[in-house]
């Protein structure tokens, strides 16, 4: 079994934890004993932190609405779609019209990168997350 | 944010987690700290066991006030009042840091001066607390030497909630509480990178590192850097996104990792706004309420699959690395985002996570100093850090405040938006519970969690359980002017007659119905915190 020392998902205090991960699997949770937040001490949902990597409702392949229902797809389609999709709309708004959300879970490199996107890309600077909330 | 913002002229953590438990008087407001940030309560009340007094700000008796030595039990939504009160009893006192006020703030004269006017009794009569019991309070927090305070979102999801935080701050101003270890004034963020989506600029008005995007001069540093021209005006908030209606100007989304149809206040709106997009993509582990109407939905990697960075409440800058590889055919945020970009004419390629932090080293400069081997190295660092040799920080505003002085900013009492009457008299109080974390996307996946608590309760006080006749476990029906939910009741001494408390955190009873969708003008940060429901069996 492999340990990796990572950082909890869920709340602000950031403990540091050990995924103990087996066979492709992340199987366990526990705590670091050094780490100066969580100092070999975790909360209950930290403690059970691995239990949703699993979980058989994940999503596992992209999804494209086609006849009002969403199925599955390739990546291809998918991106291809998208981009068209916010091309289209970006010029036809003048670039005014699309909104984008970044996400308080994900790590500060893809936030950056949502915010580049955002800006660059899409021309506008409607980018917002949920730290109002 | 906006309200340390205008006062310090940084709106994070002044302080670090491992401070609190050095302080002598820990004054915490509008936080469950044991539920919502429990190794946080941890120092609290490790401090606690070392003699460190704890005055708790809550219209509840959550277990943290059961520990308080003063629990300013306050009617929902007058913080203000409240702490003007303290303020005034200070000044009368004469327990005021008069060097701290002179050489380091402005504006306070102004402050003394709307103190003065202030009613003693009207101020106490308005927060239904005792005056004795705030003149103990304030007498406290002002006399120590080493004073910590501590909030949440029951602090600026208010109407006033920016005139909360910087009440919060005058406070501590006023006393020199602030600029040195085991002090400070300490918003504790809710989610594990809130504080770096922030820092990344994943804002409407400001690019990395929080450099206006309306300023020429930030512009044209990354123009240059992006090799692009950028737009000066400043975007849509998320409130004015969600909500902007069948007809309004926003056309189509891209949502990374959120989930807007339990976590936005007044879903049917969000719902209306949503189902009428042109376009809809959505980004996420879970087939969550919001990619569920979603034209294209895209798996992605969770935090155990991949390499990255996030800030927790104190700053601090910590490495995620991947246990295992994206299962199944998901990729990474990052990776989808440069396909994206790809598509449209503008190439994202970076080797690894690493080089974009490179990026943003060199961008934004509080992250001057953070790049991936160095983070490696250490337990991470504290922004600011400026370059590769700055050790981080570990409190802010030493020798001068990030702005130059402190600024106070007086405060007057607005009442919420939406108060208890005859057809709707209860007060409708939301917050968060141990075993579950906000729209429950991920621990309502989890079975032993689940265990714990599968279902929304409503905690009602027994005297109004007697009079509606109800009894532990009976179905609740609570309308408000903007909808009804069903809900189990929990008769708890927690809340106080007249009051009722439950959690968002469950997709089958989605409370946010119910909230009223006023805001901060502000900080367009939404009134969860109250409103007034009518409680009745079904």
């Amino acid at each position: 079994m492999q340990d990796v020392l990572t950082t909890c998902v869920y709340c602000g205090c950031g403990c540091g934890v050990y995924l103990q991960a087996e066979n492709g699997r992340v199987v366990g949770s526990t705590a670091s004993r050094n780490h100066p937040v969580s100092r070999n001490n975790l909360c209950v949902k930290g403690w059970h932190l691995h239990e949703f990597i699993h979980h058989p409702d994940r999503l596992t392949e992209p999804l494209i609405r086609k006849k009002g229902k969403l199925v599955p797809t390739s990546w291809d389609e998918a991106l291809d779609y998208t981009a068209k999709e916010l091309a289209r709309i970006r010029d036809q708004t003048d670039n005014q019209g699309i909104g984008v959300l970044s996400s308080a879970k994900c790590t500060n490199e893809e936030n950056y990168l949502l915010q580049k996107f955002t800006r660059a890309v899409l021309q506008t600077n409607n980018i917002d997350h949920c730290a109002r909330l | 944010m906006a309200g340390l913002a205008t006062t310090f002229g940084s709106g994070a953590m002044t302080n670090s987690i491992n401070e609190i438990e050095n302080a002598q008087v820990i004054l915490v407001s509008g936080s469950n700290t044991t539920e919502a940030h429990p190794q946080i309560a941890r120092r609290m009340l490790d401090a606690v066991d070392r003699g460190a007094k704890l005055i708790v700000i809550d219209p509840r008796k959550t277990l943290l006030a059961e520990f308080a030595d003063i629990h300013l039990d306050i009617r929902p939504g007058t913080d203000i009042p409240l702490l003007n009160a303290m303020m005034r009893i200070i000044l009368d006192e004469n327990l005021v840091d008069d060097l701290f006020i002179e050489m380091r703030t402005e504006n306070y004269y102004q402050l003394r001066d709307m103190l003065y006017r202030l009613d003693l009794d009207e101020a106490a009569k308005t927060t239904g607390v005792e005056l004795s019991k705030i003149y103990k309070a304030a007498q406290l927090y002002a006399q120590a030497q080493k004073s910590v305070i501590c909030y949440c979102l029951g602090i600026t999801q208010h109407i006033c909630g920016t005139r909360n935080v910087q009440s919060l701050a005058n406070l501590a101003m006023m006393t020199g509480n602030v600029e040195k270890g085991d002090t400070g004034v300490d918003p504790l963020r809710g989610q594990n990178n809130v504080q770096g989506a922030c820092d990344m600029g994943a804002l409407p008005n400001v690019f990395p590192s929080y450099q206006p995007v309306g300023n020429i001069d930030f512009r044209e540093k990354f123009e240059a850097a992006w090799k692009v021209n950028l737009p000066s005006k400043s975007g849509c908030t998320l409130m004015e996104m969600t909500h902007s209606g069948k007809d309004g100007p926003i056309r189509a989304m891209y949502i990374m990792g959120e989930n807007p149809m339990l976590s936005d206040p007044v879903l049917s709106k969000v719902e209306e706004t949503l189902r009428n997009l042109e376009f809809l993509a959505v980004a996420d582990i879970f087939l969550t309420e919001t990619a569920k109407l979603a034209h294209v939905v895209f798996p992605a990697a969770s935090f155990a699959e991949k390499t990255g960075t996030f800030t927790n409440t104190e700053r601090r800058v910590q490495m995620v690395r991947p246990a295992i590889a994206p299962i199944g055919n998901c990729r990474t945020d990052a990776d989808i985002i440069s396909a994206l970009a790809l598509r449209l004419g503008y190439a994202m390629d970076y080797d690894s996570p690493a080089e974009i932090m490179e990026e943003i080293a060199m961008l934004a400069p509080i992250y001057g100093g953070m790049q991936h081997d160095r983070l490696e190295a250490c337990w991470g660092l504290q922004w600011p850090c400026w370059d590769r040799s700055h050790p981080g920080t570990q409190f802010l505003h030493k020798y001068y405040f990030t702005r130059g002085k402190g600024h106070f900013v007086p405060t007057e009492h607005e009442p919420p938006s939406e108060m208890p009457d005859k057809k709707y008299p209860f007060l409708l109080i939301t917050g968060r519970i141990y075993h579950h974390y906000h729209t429950g996307t991920m621990t309502r996946k989890s079975s032993t969690l689940n265990r714990e608590c599968n279902e929304a309760l409503l905690q009602i006080n027994q005297v109004d359980a007697d009079q509606l006749k109800v009894r532990n476990g009976e179905t609740l029906k609570v309308t408000s002017r903007r909808g009804e939910i069903k809900l189990t009741a929990e008769i708890s001494e927690q809340v106080k007659p007249g009051s009722v408390y439950t959690t968002f955190h469950f997709a089958e009873a989605p409370i946010n119905l119910l909230c009223i969708d006023t805001w901060d003008p502000l900080a367009n940060c939404p009134e969860y915190k109250v409103c007034a429901v009518k409680v009745t069996k079904p």
